[in-house]
């Protein structure tokens, strides 16, 4: 357990340490004001709610998590320290685990930085703020599935730029496996396997908790997925650590 | 102790490393030596468990790297090859982690940290970033966090790689010093070093182990070994002086240098042959500029070991 903190303090800092961090944390607040205001229509919708704040998460998301999951794993693939890590008296688990909650805590931060518009919304009109309490649970366990695809991803290449690439297909598949887009592509197969990817995206569940509605369900799916996707990259570790 | 039983890696079609098996007690440093690519590194990351191995199993006091990796690794100080650290952060910061991972902390973390930075001299630059640092100190900082926790058993990859001579020596002394007790494991291509610093040398070459002594039998497999060289002035007859050495009884053959002014003389077996061939310096008074005693020559020893073609060929 102690271990995991270590890593996890150790990573949180190395942002913090690079641009990564201010670059991130800018960026994000920055798009996530300018969708809001500009393409959600914050002001003429005339409702005292933060839905189209959130509506653009999934997006911004996107683009923004692979660029903080990216580095996890391929950076010390690169730059050799993980033969340093991997030959600490450390449980790949551990590892894996530590640096997917730094990340995740990291993305936890730039969110709380939106709070601004929680004020603003509460200044404004009388919102329900048990929804938007919800929506921000549901918009940080989906940055949470992001990171952890973004994490195993990053664990199988020693590019950055690749895994980046990858990570957002594989994030924009999983995203939309709900939508025409990915469900025509298995138009032949029996309907439980359609019924079984259009269930397995994002978007659906996330609108779900950003409405203000939990589900229960909604929420494991999200905490499945993030422990998947872990657990797939502690095998390709053990797999690929010493290529 | 530390023990290889069969230890193999596979790459695919390539053989790494193959069924090597050693141990080693403490007390003893031992050099491992062998050209680029022989599997030095492979076996050292094997021992780190790093890098799994296909075959065999290796352990380190008691603990197998493989069932029981985590306390193994916790008797172990590593060095990687390269000494990899974590670029951005300061040597400062980088030691509390690593004693941090290693279960020390508070005061016990800061005596730990405070020793390994008074034994590498880390002092004046414990604030920079460690990718700002010189080899030099790049490389220390990594030896610091191999010796942190006092460990048992140490395994250095090059540990002296890159560093100006003066650092070597250091680095050279800090392993001795610590070597009474501990069981060290360094690999190097500087034979001279083997020499230097350690009690024992296995050579391996293409995955296998082709010697495993001290040093000094190793020089003494060196076919100069007891040879002899001598120098002449300009104005001496070196042919005249070849001649003569080899009607010395003991003398197996001479071989003379392209410069037309050194020669060496082979002995036959351990026959000692300097006392005579000096005795005839004198008598015929030899312009002589040098005569030396060869110890033997490490590296013709390397040579012949590891590539007994191409040492024929030079030969």
């Amino acid at each position: 357990m102690s271990a995991i903190v270590t890593i996890a303090r150790r990573e949180l800092r190395a942002y913090f340490a690079t641009p990564v961090a201010f670059v991130f944390i800018v960026i994000f607040l920055a798009l996530s004001g300018w969708f809001t205001f500009y393409l959600g229509g914050f002001y003429e919708r005339g409702q005292a709610d933060l839905q189209p704040f959130f509506t653009f998460h999934s997006w911004l998301y996107l683009f923004l998590v692979p660029a903080i999951s990216m580095r996890l794993w391929a950076e010390e693939r690169k730059s050799g320290s993980i033969e340093l890590l991997m030959t600490l008296p450390v449980s790949i688990w551990d590892a894996v685990l530590g640096k997917f909650l730094a990340a995740w805590l990291f993305t936890a931060v730039a969110l709380a930085l939106t709070f601004p518009i929680w004020i603003t919304v509460n200044y404004l009109g009388d919102p329900d703020n048990g929804v938007i309490v919800t929506a921000y649970l549901g918009s940080l366990l989906m940055a949470g599935a992001f990171l952890a695809i973004g994490s195993c991803i990053s664990a199988a290449n020693r590019n950055q730029v690749v895994a980046f690439i990858i990570t957002v297909v594989i994030c924009f598949l999983f995203l939309l496996s709900g939508f025409p887009l990915v469900l025509d592509f298995f138009a032949g197969a029996p309907q439980v396997i359609v019924d079984t990817i259009a269930g397995l995206s994002f978007l659906t569940h996330f609108n779900a908790l950003s409405k203000g509605v939990i589900d229960l369900r909604d929420v494991v799916y999200f905490l499945l997925v993030i422990i998947a996707w872990l657990y797939a990259t502690s095998i390709v570790l053990e797999m690929k650590k010493a290529d | 102790m530390i023990k290889a039983e069969g230890l193999t890696k596979h790459y695919g079609p390539l053989t790494a490393v193959d069924q090597i098996s050693f141990k080693v007690e403490p007390g003893e440093v031992l050099g491992f030596l062998g050209p680029n690519g022989a599997g030095k590194t492979t076996t050292m990351r094997m021992f780190a468990g790093f890098v799994p191995p296909t075959a065999g199993s290796a352990e380190i006091c008691g603990h197998s790297i493989i069932s029981d990796a985590l306390a193994a690794k916790a008797k172990l100080g590593y060095l990687p090859e390269g000494a990899p650290s974590y670029g951005e952060m300061r040597p400062r910061e980088f030691l509390d982690f690593v004693a941090a991972i290693r279960g020390y902390h508070g005061d016990e973390l800061r005596t730990r940290v405070g020793e390994a930075v008074e034994r590498l001299n880390l002092g004046t630059v414990l604030n920079q970033p460690i990718e700002t640092l010189s080899k030099g100190f790049k490389r220390r900082v990594g030896l610091a966090q191999a010796i942190l926790h006092d460990p048992p058993v140490l395994i250095l990859d090059e540990p002296t790689d890159g560093l100006d001579p003066n650092q070597k020596h250091e680095v050279r002394q800090l392993i001795a010093d610590m070597s009474a007790n501990k069981i060290i494991v360094i690999s190097t291509h500087i034979l001279e070093e083997v020499d230097a610093v350690c009690n024992r040398a296995i050579i391996i070459a293409h995955g296998r182990i082709l010697a495993d002594e001290t040093p000094e039998n190793l020089i003494h497999r060196s076919r100069y070994h007891n040879a002899v060289t001598l120098r002449l002035s300009r104005d001496g007859d070196l042919d005249a002086v070849a001649a003569d050495i080899r009607a010395v009884a003991g003398v197996d053959h001479v071989e003379t240098r392209s410069d037309a002014r050194s020669l060496t003389a082979f002995p036959d077996g351990d026959a000692m042959i300097l006392p005579s061939i000096g005795d005839l310096a004198g008598e015929k008074s030899w312009p002589l500029e040098q005569l030396q005693l060869e110890s033997g020559r490490l590296d013709e020893v390397f040579r012949t070991i590891t590539a007994p073609d191409s040492a024929a060929e030079a030969a």
